[in-house]
C-alpha cells in the first residue's frame, strides 16, 4: 500500500524559504499571491495490505523521524 | 583525558576538532558512525558538518545512527558531551537538548566571525574560563534557534543558556543576532549541564596565524576543569 503524507512547518515558525519562493513568484509576475509556505512531500510504499494498519504505520514514522514534531505538523493525505 | 569525535558521512570538521582536542592535551580516538560502542571517554563530540548531507532536516539522519545509542548512554550517565553547529542540530534531534535549529532568518548561508557572552560558569566547560566574552566562528545555514513557550520556559528556569550572541563589548540585542535565533542563544546545555550544543566553533579560533585565540581559551579551560 502507497501512503502519501506531507510535513510542514507549524504556523508560528518561520519559512524563510517560502517568503524567497513567494518574492520570487512576484517577480515573475504573479502579484496576487499572499503568501507561500514550503513543506515536504512522501510516498511510501508499505508491504500491509490494510489500510489502517499501513496508516498507523506512516504516521509512526511520521512522529519518530519525518517531522521534527518541535518545529513541523504532518498530515497522511491519502493511501492506495 | 580521553575523547571521542564521532565521524558521521558528511562531517567536515571532525579533523579541525581533532586537532583541537590533541593541542590542549587529550588523547583523541575518532569513531565512525556504523560503530556501536565508544571507547572509555572523558568527552564525546559530535562535530560540524553536514552529516548525511543535511537530508531530511539538519542532524535528523545522524540521531537514528547506529553509534548514537551508546553516545545518548554515554551522555545520560553524566558525559560530557559537546556537539558543534552540526552536532548541535544532532543534539536537538535526539532530543538530548530541547528545541530545534531553523533556517536561518535572512535566508543567506552565514559565515563570519561572532561574539558570544557565556552566560552560565557553573558547569565543566565554563568554570573559572578566563574571558566572558569570546570572539568564534560560525559557519552556517540554519542556525536559527527555536523552541515552543514551554521549553523557553524550562531552558530559562534551568539556567540551560549557555552562550548568547552579542557585539564586542558584550551588548545582546538584535544586531548582533545573526540568525533570528530566539533569544540570541547561541548555544544550550542540557539541565545538569553535561551535555553542551552550540553553533560557533571553538575548533576554527586556535591559532593566532590563521585565525585567533578565543577557541584555545574555550579548550585550554575545558581540560583544565576535567584534571
Amino acid at each position: 500500500m502507497k501512503i502519501s503524507a506531507i510535513v510542514t512547518l507549524k504556523k508560528d515558525v518561520l519559512d524563510p524559504q517560502g517568503k524567497v519562493v513567494h518574492q520570487a513568484l512576484n517577480g515573475i509576475g504573479f502579484n496576487n499571491v499572499k503568501e507561500v509556505r514550503q513543506g515536504k512531500y512522501f510516498e511510501i510504499d508499505i508491504d500491509e495490505k490494510d489500510k489502517k494498519k499501513a496508516e498507523e504505520k506512516a504516521e509512526d514514522m511520521c512522529k519518530k523521524l519525518l517531522a521534527n514534531l518541535v518545529i513541523e505538523d504532518y498530515k497522511i493525505i491519502g493511501s492506495q | 583525558m580521553n575523547s571521542s569525535v564521532i565521524i558521521f558521512p558528511g562531517s567536515n570538521c571532525d579533523r579541525d576538532m581533532d586537532v583541537a582536542l590533541k593541542k590542549f592535551g587529550f588523547k583523541n580516538k575518532m569513531i565512525w558512525h556504523n560503530d556501536t560502542e565508544l571507547p572509555k571517554s572523558d568527552l564525546v563530540v559530535l562535530p560540524g558538518g553536514f552529516s548525511y548531507g543535511d537530508y531530511l532536516r539538519c542532524g535528523s539522519m545522524a540521531s537514528k545512527s547506529k553509534i548514537i545509542e551508546s553516545v545518548i548512554k554515554f551522555a545520560k550517565s553524566g558525559g560530557l558531551l559537546l556537539g558543534i553547529c552540526n552536532g548541535f542540530q544532532i543534539l536537538t534531534e535526539t532530543e538530548l537538548l530541547p528545541g530545534a535549529l531553523l533556517k536561518n532568518k535572512y535566508s543567506e548561508f552565514i559565515c563570519k566571525n561572532v561574539f558570544v557572552k557565556i552566560n552560565n560558569t557553573e558547569n565543566n566547560y565554563f568554570k573559572n574560563i578566563k574571558k566572558n566574552i569570546l570572539e568564534l566562528h560560525i559557519a552556517h545555514n540554519e542556525g536559527n534557534f527555536f523552541c515552543s513557550s514551554d521549553q523557553m520556559k524550562n531552558i530559562n528556569d534551568n539556567n540551560q543558556i549557555a552562550v548568547t550572541y552579542c557585539n564586542k563589548d558584550g551588548k545582546i540585542n538584535n544586531n548582533s543576532n545573526p540568525n533570528g535565533a530566539i533569544n540570541n542563544i547561541a548555544g544550550l546545555f542540557n539541565k545538569q549541564k553535561n551535555i553542551l550544543g552550540m553553533m560557533p566553533h571553538p575548533e576554527r579560533m586556535i591559532d593566532t596565524y590563521l585565525s585567533g585565540d578565543d577557541g584555545s581559551v574555550f579548550f585550554q579551560n575545558l581540560i583544565t576543569n576535567l584534571k
